[in-house]
C-alpha cells in the first residue's frame, strides 16, 4: 500500500467533512422546500468513497447509485454546481434536469447518478469493457448498494465482467438497510463479498468506518483489477446516520445502534490521528472546519440565487 | 410396408431445405434415432433422425439438391421383401400442403412480389445507382453493418448467438470471421446484463448494435432501454448520449404463440430520447440501418423475420443512407391514402392492386420507415390529396401507431377528411398458438380492402 503523505491525511478529513457539511446543508434546504423529490444523504458512509478516491487514477471511470453527492464531492466536483442540482437550477450538473439521484459529469468521468436500483451496475460494467476495448489501463469503480446484491441484473453483470476480465471494481456499500429492510432480511447469506465467488471473483470485506481500512483494501483491489486481471469485489460495511431518504423516519432501527455508530464516526477517527501524529494543530483543525463550513454555505446560497432552468429548456437534450 | 421420410421443418419459417448430406445409402438398415441426412435450412444445417425402421429402399434427392419443400419425400423406408411401389414425386397429404402454404408467407411474398406487385417503388427506380443483383433483407442489414464496422472501429456487435453461432437467424453471418471475437461478441442469455453492459460502453463513446434475438426478449431489458439508454442525455443536461443500436426481429414469426410473437413497434415510440425504425424492404433497410448506426442516439430498429428472405434491390454505395424521420410513398394515388409499415406493407400493396381491380380506388401508399420521429408532413400532405386514410399495421390496436396518426390527422387536417380514419391491427388479444386462429389475428388483405371501402363510403 503507497505510504500516506501528511498531505493526503488533510485532504481526506477535508473532503469527509466536506460531505458531512454539505448534507447537512442539504438537509436543511429540503426541509425548506428548496430540494424537492427524493433526497439521499451520505452522512455516516463519507470513508467509503474518500477511501477509495485515495487510490484512484484521474482517467479511471466512476458510476454509483442514487446516494451520489457525496461521490461527487469525492470526485472534485463543484458542490455549488452540485447543491444547484438539488435546487434544480440551470447551473446545476444535469442543468436542473436530473436532480438529486442523476448528476452527471463526463469531463470528470462521472456517469451518475442512477435512480434504478442495480441499473448502475452492468452499465459500469460496460463502461469497464470500453477501458479495455480501446486499450485503455484504466479501470470502472461500479458502486452497490447492499439493496442491489439481490437484484438479478447485478449477477448478469458479473458473469459478463468475470467472462471477459473487464477492469470493473464493484464496491458494495452495505449500509445495513436496504431502504427500510434490514440486510438479514433480505439476503440470504450475509456475505456480500462472496456472492462473485461462483464467477470467480474475489471478495474481501472491509470496516467501512475506518477510512484507513478502506485505503488499503482499495489499493489492493484496484492493482489486481488494473493488472487486467478482472473483477474484484469489496464489500464495505458502513452505516448511514439519516433515514433512507428524507422522508424516511428510519423507525426499523434503535437509537442505541446508531448511537454505537456514532461511537466509530469515520470523521473523528481522522481526525484523532492527524492530532495523534501530530500533522496539524487543533486551530488548523478548527480553520479547515470553519472554511468548510464556509463554502458548504457558499454553496447553498448559490444553489438558492442561480435562476430556474428557461421554459425553452424542457425540449432541449431529448435528442443529440 | 413401407414409409416415407419427409423434409422436416426444422424451424417456425422454414419453407424448403437443401439436402447436404445423406449419412445413409441404400440398403442400410434404420434404427429410430439413426442420424439420417444433414438438411440445411434458412437458419442452420442440421442433422436429421429416423423415426422410423427398416431398410432404405430409395433415396429420393441427390446430395446438394437444394429448394427442397417441406414435406416432400426424401427417402424411403420399409421391408426389402415386400413390392414396394417408389414413387419419385411422392403425394403430400393435402392438409400439410395447406398449412405449409399458410404458414409461409415468406414465399408468399417472394411469388406476389413477382408475380403481381411492382417491386420497385418510385424512389428506388430514381435511384440511378441501383444494384442489377437482388439481394435478401437479411443481407442488407449484413452487408451494412460491415461497411459500418470497417468505417469505424468504435462500432461493434453483441447478443446471443451472433458470432460463432453466426446469428439465430444468419444476420450477423461472417462477421466474426472479419472483425474478430474483439469486435463480434457472444453472450450469455442475459438481456438484462448485456443491455445494461452495451448502454455502458454507449455512453462511455463505443457505438455498439445490440441484436436482441427477438424483440419479445428485450423484455427482459426494458428497463435499461428505456430508464437508461433513452433518458440519460436529459438527465445529465445533455452530457452523455448513447449512441446505440437495439436490433432484431419484431412481431409475428409464424405459430411461435403469445410470447414469441408481437409487436413493440408502438411500446417503443412513446419514448421520448428513443428513434424507432421499421425497414420492409432491403433497400431501405440498407440505408436506414446505415442511418441509425451513425445517429448519436439509441435507435430501436425493428427488423421482421419473415422479411428476412425478401429479396430485392439495394444501393451498394458504402454511403448510401436513408434518412431517419422521412417516410417513402410507395405509391401514389388519389382516392385513399394507406399508412403503414414493415410487413404490413406488403399486405398493402396486394390490397391496393385488388382495389384498383375490383373497384376502381387509386390508393397511395405510405411506407412510413421511421415510427419515432414521425413524418407528418408526408401524412398530412397526403390527406389533403385524398381526403381518406386508412392505417395498417401488426401491433394491438390500443394505443397504436395508427392511434397516433389518426389523432394529429383529425387535429391538423380535420377539415380535409371525408370519412373517418379507420385503423386495421392485430386482433387485441395475445397472439394464438393454431394457424387458424393465428391467421384471424393478423390484419389479412381483405381486411384492408374492407377498410378501404368504408372509408370510400362503398357497399
Amino acid at each position: 500500500m503507497k505510504k500516506l503523505q501528511k498531505a493526503d491525511y488533510i485532504k481526506m478529513y477535508s473532503f469527509m467533512l466536506k460531505i458531512r457539511r454539505f448534507e447537512e446543508r442539504a438537509a436543511q434546504l429540503y426541509g425548506m422546500g428548496k430540494i424537492g423529490g427524493f433526497c439521499h444523504l451520505y452522512i455516516g458512509q463519507e470513508a467509503v468513497v474518500v477511501g477509495i478516491l485515495m487510490t484512484i487514477n484521474k482517467n479511471d471511470s466512476v458510476v454509483t447509485t442514487y446516494r451520489d453527492h457525496g461521490h461527487m464531492i469525492a470526485r472534485g466536483l463543484d458542490p455549488k454546481r452540485i447543491m444547484a442540482e438539488l435546487t434544480g437550477r440551470e447551473d446545476g450538473y444535469s442543468a436542473g434536469k436530473g436532480g438529486s439521484m442523476h448528476m452527471f459529469s463526463k469531463e470528470n468521468n462521472f456517469y451518475g447518478g442512477h435512480g434504478i436500483v442495480g441499473a448502475q451496475v452492468p452499465i459500469g460494467t460496460g463502461i469497464a469493457f470500453t477501458h479495455k476495448y480501446n486499450g485503455e489501463k484504466n479501470i470502472c469503480r461500479t458502486y452497490i448498494g447492499d439493496g442491489a446484491m439481490n437484484n438479478g441484473q447485478v449477477f448478469e453483470a458479473f458473469n459478463l465482467a468475470a467472462l471477459w476480465k473487464l477492469p470493473v471494481l464493484y464496491i458494495i456499500e452495505n449500509n445495513k438497510y436496504g431502504m427500510g429492510t434490514s440486510v438479514d432480511r433480505a439476503a440470504a447469506g450475509l456475505d456480500l463479498y462472496k456472492r462473485g465467488e461462483a464467477f470467480g471473483i474475489p471478495g474481501e470485506k472491509v470496516d467501512g468506518m475506518n477510512v484507513f481500512s478502506v485505503i488499503e483494501a482499495a489499493d489492493k483491489a484496484g492493482k489486481y483489477v488494473r493488472e487486467g486481471n478482472g473483477p474484484y469485489i469489496i464489500e464495505v460495511q458502513t452505516y448511514r446516520y439519516r433515514g433512507h431518504s428524507m422522508s424516511d423516519p428510519a423507525k426499523y432501527r434503535t437509537k442505541e445502534e446508531l448511537d454505537n455508530y456514532k461511537q466509530t464516526d469515520p470523521i473523528e477517527i481522522v481526525k484523532t490521528e492527524i492530532l495523534k501524529k501530530k500533522i496539524a494543530t487543533n486551530d488548523e483543525i478548527e480553520k479547515i472546519n470553519k472554511d468548510t463550513l464556509e463554502e458548504i454555505k457558499n454553496a447553498a446560497e448559490f444553489a438558492t440565487n442561480s435562476p430556474f432552468p428557461k421554459d425553452s429548456e424542457l425540449y432541449t437534450d431529448v435528442y443529440l | 410396408m413401407s414409409t416415407e421420410i419427409l423434409m422436416p421443418a426444422l424451424s417456425p419459417t422454414m419453407t424448403e431445405g437443401n439436402l447436404s448430406k445423406w449419412l445413409i445409402k441404400k440398403g442400410d438398415t434404420v434404427k429410430a434415432g439413426d442420424l439420417i441426412a444433414e438438411i440445411e435450412t434458412d437458419k442452420a444445417t442440421m442433422e436429421v433422425e429416423a423415426v422410423d425402421e427398416g431398410v432404405v429402399l430409395d433415396l429420393l434427392f441427390k446430395e446438394g439438391e437444394a429448394n427442397i419443400p417441406v414435406n416432400k419425400a426424401i427417402a424411403i423406408i420399409g421391408d426389402p421383401n415386400e413390392k414396394v411401389e417408389v414413387k419419385k414425386e411422392a403425394p403430400v397429404e393435402k392438409v400439410i400442403e395447406e398449412k405449409k402454404i399458410e404458414k409461409n408467407i415468406e414465399t408468399k411474398i417472394e411469388t406476389k412480389q413477382e408475380d403481381i406487385i411492382d417491386t420497385t417503388s418510385p424512389k428506388i427506380e430514381e435511384d440511378t445507382n441501383l444494384s442489377s443483383e437482388e439481394i435478401t433483407m437479411r443481407q442488407a442489414l449484413r452487408d451494412t453493418m460491415a461497411e459500418e464496422m470497417r468505417k469505424d472501429n468504435k462500432v461493434f456487435i453483441l447478443g446471443e448467438e451472433v458470432a460463432e453461432y453466426q446469428g439465430a437467424y444468419k444476420v450477423t453471418q461472417g462477421l466474426l470471421q472479419e472483425f474478430g471475437k474483439e469486435r463480434v461478441l457472444d453472450t450469455p442469455i442475459s438481456e438484462h446484463g448485456f443491455t445494461g453492459l452495451a448502454v455502458g460502453a454507449a455512453f462511455k463513446g463505443l457505438r455498439p448494435i445490440l441484436e436482441f434475438m427477438t424483440f419479445n426478449f428485450s423484455m427482459q431489458a426494458i428497463d435499461q432501454i428505456i430508464n437508461s439508454a433513452a433518458k440519460t442525455l436529459y438527465m445529465s443536461g445533455g452530457q452523455i448520449n448513447c449512441p446505440i443500436v437495439f436490433r432484431g426481429p419484431n412481431g409475428a414469426a409464424a405459430q411461435v404463440a403469445a410470447q414469441h410473437s408481437q409487436d413493440f413497434s408502438s411500446w417503443y415510440s412513446q419514448v421520448p430520447g428513443l428513434k424507432v425504425i421499421a425497414p420492409s424492404t432491403p433497400y431501405n433497410a440498407k440505408g436506414l440501418l446505415r442511418s441509425a448506426i451513425s445517429d448519436p442516439n439509441p435507435v430501436i430498429f425493428l427488423e421482421n423475420e419473415i422479411l428476412y428472405g425478401l429479396k430485392g434491390p439495394v444501393n451498394n454505395d458504402v454511403n448510401f443512407s436513408i434518412p431517419i424521420g422521412k417516410a417513402n410513398i410507395e405509391k401514389e394515388g388519389k382516392d385513399l391514402t394507406i399508412v403503414t409499415y414493415s410487413i404490413m406493407l406488403q399486405k398493402s400493396k396486394e390490397a391496393a392492386l385488388r382495389l384498383k381491380e375490383e373497384y376502381n380506388l387509386d390508393a397511395e401508399i405510405i411506407d412510413l420507415q421511421t415510427l419515432r420521429p414521425l413524418d407528418t408532413e408526408t401524412i398530412l400532405n397526403s390527406i389533403k390529396k385524398t381526403n381518406r386514410l386508412i392505417t395498417v399495421e401488426e401491433s394491438w390496436p390500443f394505443g397504436s401507431i395508427g392511434s397516433e396518426i389518426a389523432n394529429i390527422v383529425q387535429r391538423d387536417a380535420f377539415d380535409y377528411l371525408d370519412s373517418p380514419v379507420i385503423k386495421v391491427n392485430s386482433a387485441d388479444v395475445p397472439m394464438p398458438y393454431s394457424l387458424s386462429l393465428e391467421k384471424l389475428y393478423l390484419p389479412q388483405v381483405d381486411e384492408i380492402i374492407n377498410a378501404a371501402k368504408k372509408v370510400s363510403y362503398i357497399k
